[in-house]
C-alpha cells in the first residue's frame, strides 16, 4: 500500500470514537468536498465501501474461474489416468465411469476456488508476511475509526479540512507524514 | 444506533466497550502463562511424547502390534479416524453455515471450533499413517506416475475419493481459520510491546491495517469460503461414510449412511467444543462472551442432531427387518444382542436416549450437565463407529472364520497418542492465538450487548438499557 504515494505525503488524521459516527462523518466530509483518502477500522462497517465510493469487487469472478479450472484439471487427470493412459473395465462399466469421479472434482473445484480467491485477496490488496502496514494510528484495529486526507490531493487548507473534521464528530485530528 | 432485541437474550454481557473486548482477549496472549495452562500443556506434552513412542513402535515392528486379526481388519484405528473427523466437522460448520444464517452466537465461539477442527483433522490424519502401516509410503495415495509403468491410483474408490476431500478439507479449514486470525494477529501486533512479538505477529498479520476496501472484499471471501466450505464439510463426511456404504458388508451396504454420518459428525463436534469451551470460558475468564445463551444455542443443536442420529439407527434397524435380507438381519440382531451387545446398547444410551435430556431448559443451561453430557455424546459416538467396524465385520458369511477383537496395549496407547496431540496443539493455539474473534464480536455489540456504553470505544461504562427499544431508524 505504501507505493500509492510519495514519500513525503502529509495526511490529516480524523479520529473517531463511534462506528455510526464515522460513518455519519464519511458523507459530510465528502460533501464539504474534501476527497477521503481512506477510513480504517477495527471491524467491517456494512455501507462504508459504498460511501467512500469504492467501487464493487470482482474477486467472485476471479473466485468462479479458479473453480472452474480446479474443476476443469481434475477431469483433464481422471480422463487421463482413467480413460486414456491405463484403461480399465471394472464392472463391465465403460473405463471413464465419470459419475464415480464427480466427488474429487468437487474437491478439486473447492479447493482451488479456496485456494486461488484467497491468494487473489492477498495479491489485490498489497497483503503479504514481509508487508509493513501503513498505519496512520495504531488504534484503529483495537477501537478507534480512522479517517486519513490526503493533503496533496486536497484543494482545501488544512485547517479548513481540520475544521470540516471536528465538525463531523471527530475526537481527535492529528497529522501524519510518511 | 443500539438496536436491542426485546425478544433474544443478550450474546455479549458485562457493557463491555470494543477496548474492553481487545483487552479481555488479548490478555492471556500477552500475560505470561497461567499455571492451569503450564500444568494442562505438560500433562499434553507427557502424554504426546509417550503416545509419539508408542507410534513409532507400531511403524517399526508392524501392525501385528494392534489385536487386528485375520477376520477384522479394521478396528481401533479407523473408528479412532472416523472418530476424529466428526469432531472435526463443528469449526467449519460454525464458522460456515451459521454465518451463511446469520448466527450471531457463532462469533464468541467461531474461532476455537475451528482451531479444534483442524487439530481434530490432524490427529485423524494420523490414524491413516498408522493403519496404512507404512507412512513413508504414503505418497502412493496421490496420482503419482511410478517407475514401474503408468499405474494411477483407482479413482473409483472411496478410499481415493477420501484422500482428496479430507486433504482438501484441511488445506480450505486451515485458510478459512487464518484468514478469520489476520485481522486479529494485526490488533495485537499494534499492541505488542516486545520487539520479537511484534516481528512475528507483523509477519503473520500479512500487514493487514484495516482500510474500508480491504474489510468490503475481506467480507466478500469470507462469504464465499462460506458458501464452498458448507457443501464442503457435508461431503466430507459422506464420503467417509462411503468408505463403508460402497462396500456389500452387511451393516455397512446401506443408502442412509451419508446424512447419519453428517449428522453425528456434527453431534460429536459440538459436543467437543462444549467441552473446550466451558473450560476455556473459566480458566481464561471470558463468561461475558461465552455466556448461557451460546451455551443452550450449542445444546439445541446437539439434541437436533442426536434425534436424528437416533432416527437413523432405527430406521436401519427397521430396514434390515424389511429388506428381506437374512445377512442384514442377523447382523444387526447380533449387533444388538450378540456378543458385542454392551457396545450396542453404549451406542444408545449414550447417543439417542442421553441429549433427550437437553429438552429441560434448565439442563440445557447448567455448566455440569452441559459438560458431562458432551463427554458421555463423545463417549457414544466412540463406540458409534466402534459398533459399525467391529460388529459388522466380527462375523462373517463363513462361521468357521467368526472372531472377536480385543484392543492391545498398542491400540490404547495409540488411541492415547491422539488426545496428546490434540490437547498440546489445542493449548499452544490457547496461548499464543486470541480464542475469541475479536472483530466479530465487536461488529455484533451494537446490536447483540447486554446494556451500550455511554461512549462504545472509550472507557467509560453506561448505563443499563432500562427498556429495550427498537431505533434502527434514529440516526
Amino acid at each position: 500500500m505504501a507505493t500509492h504515494h510519495s514519500d513525503n505525503a502529509k495526511f490529516l488524521v480524523g479520529i473517531y470514537d463511534d462506528d455510526d459516527v464515522v460513518l455519519k462523518a464519511v458523507k459530510e466530509v465528502k460533501n464539504a468536498g474534501v476527497r477521503i483518502h481512506e477510513v480504517y477500522s477495527p471491524f467491517p462497517i456494512h455501507g462504508l465501501d459504498v460511501a467512500l465510493g469504492h467501487p464493487r469487487t470482482k474477486i467472485g469472478i476471479a473466485a468462479f474461474l479458479f473453480g472452474l479450472t480446479g474443476f476443469l484439471c481434475m477431469v483433464a487427470l481422471t480422463y487421463y489416468t482413467m480413460g486414456y493412459d491405463w484403461p480399465m473395465i471394472i464392472g463391465g462399466k465403460d473405463p471413464y465411469a465419470y459419475p464415480a469421479y464427480i466427488p474429487v472434482m468437487f474437491e478439486f473445484t473447492v479447493l482451488f476456488t479456496a485456494l486461488g480467491m484467497v491468494g487473489t485477496f492477498l495479491v489485490s490488496n498489497g497483503l503479504g508476511p514481509t508487508v509493513k502496514p501503513l498505519m496512520f494510528d495504531l488504534r484503529s484495529t483495537d477501537n478507534k475509526f480512522v479517517m486519513a486526507i490526503d493533503l496533496s490531493k486536497n484543494k482545501l487548507s488544512e485547517t479548513d479540512i481540520t475544521s470540516v473534521l471536528r465538525q463531523s464528530g471527530a475526537a481527535e485530528v492529528n497529522v501524519k507524514q510518511f | 444506533m443500539h438496536v436491542t432485541s426485546p425478544v433474544r437474550t443478550p450474546l455479549v454481557t458485562g457493557g463491555k466497550t470494543y477496548a474492553d473486548v481487545t483487552d479481555d482477549i488479548c490478555r492471556q496472549v500477552e500475560g505470561k502463562p497461567t499455571r492451569e495452562w503450564i500444568i494442562a500443556f505438560t500433562i499434553s506434552f507427557i502424554v504426546l511424547i509417550y503416545g509419539t513412542a508408542c507410534v513409532f513402535w507400531t511403524w517399526w515392528e508392524g501392525l501385528g502390534v494392534w489385536g487386528l486379526n485375520k477376520t477384522i481388519g479394521w478396528a481401533w484405528d479407523i473408528t479412532n479416524f472416523v472418530w476424529w473427523v466428526g469432531i472435526g466437522h463443528a469449526g467449519t460448520l460454525i464458522s460456515a453455515i451459521l454465518l451463511l444464517f446469520r448466527m450471531k452466537y457463532r462469533t464468541s465461539i467461531n474461532r476455537a471450533a475451528e482451531a479444534m477442527t483442524i487439530f481434530a483433522v490432524i490427529c485423524a490424519a494420523m490414524f491413516i499413517m498408522m493403519h496404512a502401516g507404512r507412512p513413508w509410503l504414503a505418497y502412493w495415495a496421490i496420482p503419482f506416475p511410478n517407475t514401474l509403468g503408468s499405474l494411477w491410483v483407482n479413482f473409483n474408490s472411496p478410499l481415493v475419493w477420501d484422500v482428496f476431500a479430507i486433504s482438501t478439507y484441511f488445506t480450505v479449514s486451515l485458510v478459512f481459520w487464518y484468514m478469520g486470525l489476520v485481522p486479529d494477529l494485526a490488533t495485537i501486533r499494534d499492541r505488542a510491546t516486545s520487539k520479537v512479538s511484534r516481528y512475528i505477529y507483523g509477519a503473520f498479520s500479512l500487514g493487514w491495517n484495516g482500510g474500508a476496501k480491504t474489510w468490503a472484499r475481506y467480507e466478500y471471501i469470507s462469504l464465499i469460503l462460506a458458501g464452498i466450505s458448507t457443501p464442503l464439510v457435508l461431503s466430507v463426511h459422506t464420503i467417509v461414510s462411503f468408505d463403508f456404504a460402497t462396500s456389500v458388508i452387511p451393516g455397512w451396504h446401506t443408502t442412509i449412511f451419508p446424512p447419519y454420518f453428517v449428522a453425528g459428525a456434527i453431534f460429536s463436534g459440538f459436543a467437543m467444543v462444549q467441552n473446550l469451551m466451558l473450560i476455556t470460558r473459566v480458566v481464561f475468564k471470558l463468561e461475558d462472551y461465552i455466556t448461557y445463551e451460546h451455551i443452550e444455542s450449542m445444546n439445541k443443536i446437539i439434541t437436533l442432531t442426536g434425534s436424528i442420529v437416533g432416527v437413523a439407527y432405527i430406521t436401519e434397524f427397521f430396514i434390515a427387518w424389511y429388506s428381506g435380507n437374512e445377512f442384514e438381519s442377523y447382523i444387526f440382531l447380533n449387533r444388538a444382542f450378540g456378543p458385542y451387545w454392551w457396545a450396542y446398547w453404549m451406542m444408545m444410551t449414550c447417543n439417542v436416549i442421553s441429549p433427550q435430556l437437553f429438552w429441560s431448559r434448565k439442563i440445557r443451561r447448567s455448566i455440569v450437565w452441559t459438560f458431562v453430557l458432551s463427554v458421555v455424546v463423545n463417549i457414544g459416538m466412540w463406540f458409534e463407529r466402534f459398533v459399525i467396524i467391529v460388529s459388522s465385520l466380527h462375523r462373517d458369511y463363513l462361521p468357521s472364520s467368526w472372531a472377536m477383537f480385543s484392543p492391545t496395549i498398542f491400540d490404547i496407547s495409540d488411541y492415547i497418542f491422539s488426545f496428546g496431540l490434540f490437547f498440546t496443539l489445542f493449548l499452544l493455539f490457547a496461548k499464543f492465538l486470541p480464542v475469541i474473534n475479536m472483530f466479530e464480536v465487536k461488529a455484533i455489540i451494537r446490536s447483540s450487548s447486554e446494556r451500550l456504553p455511554a461512549s462504545i470505544s472509550g472507557v467509560a461504562k453506561g448505563e443499563n438499557v432500562t427498556n429495550p427499544t427498537f431505533n434502527k431508524n434514529a440516526d
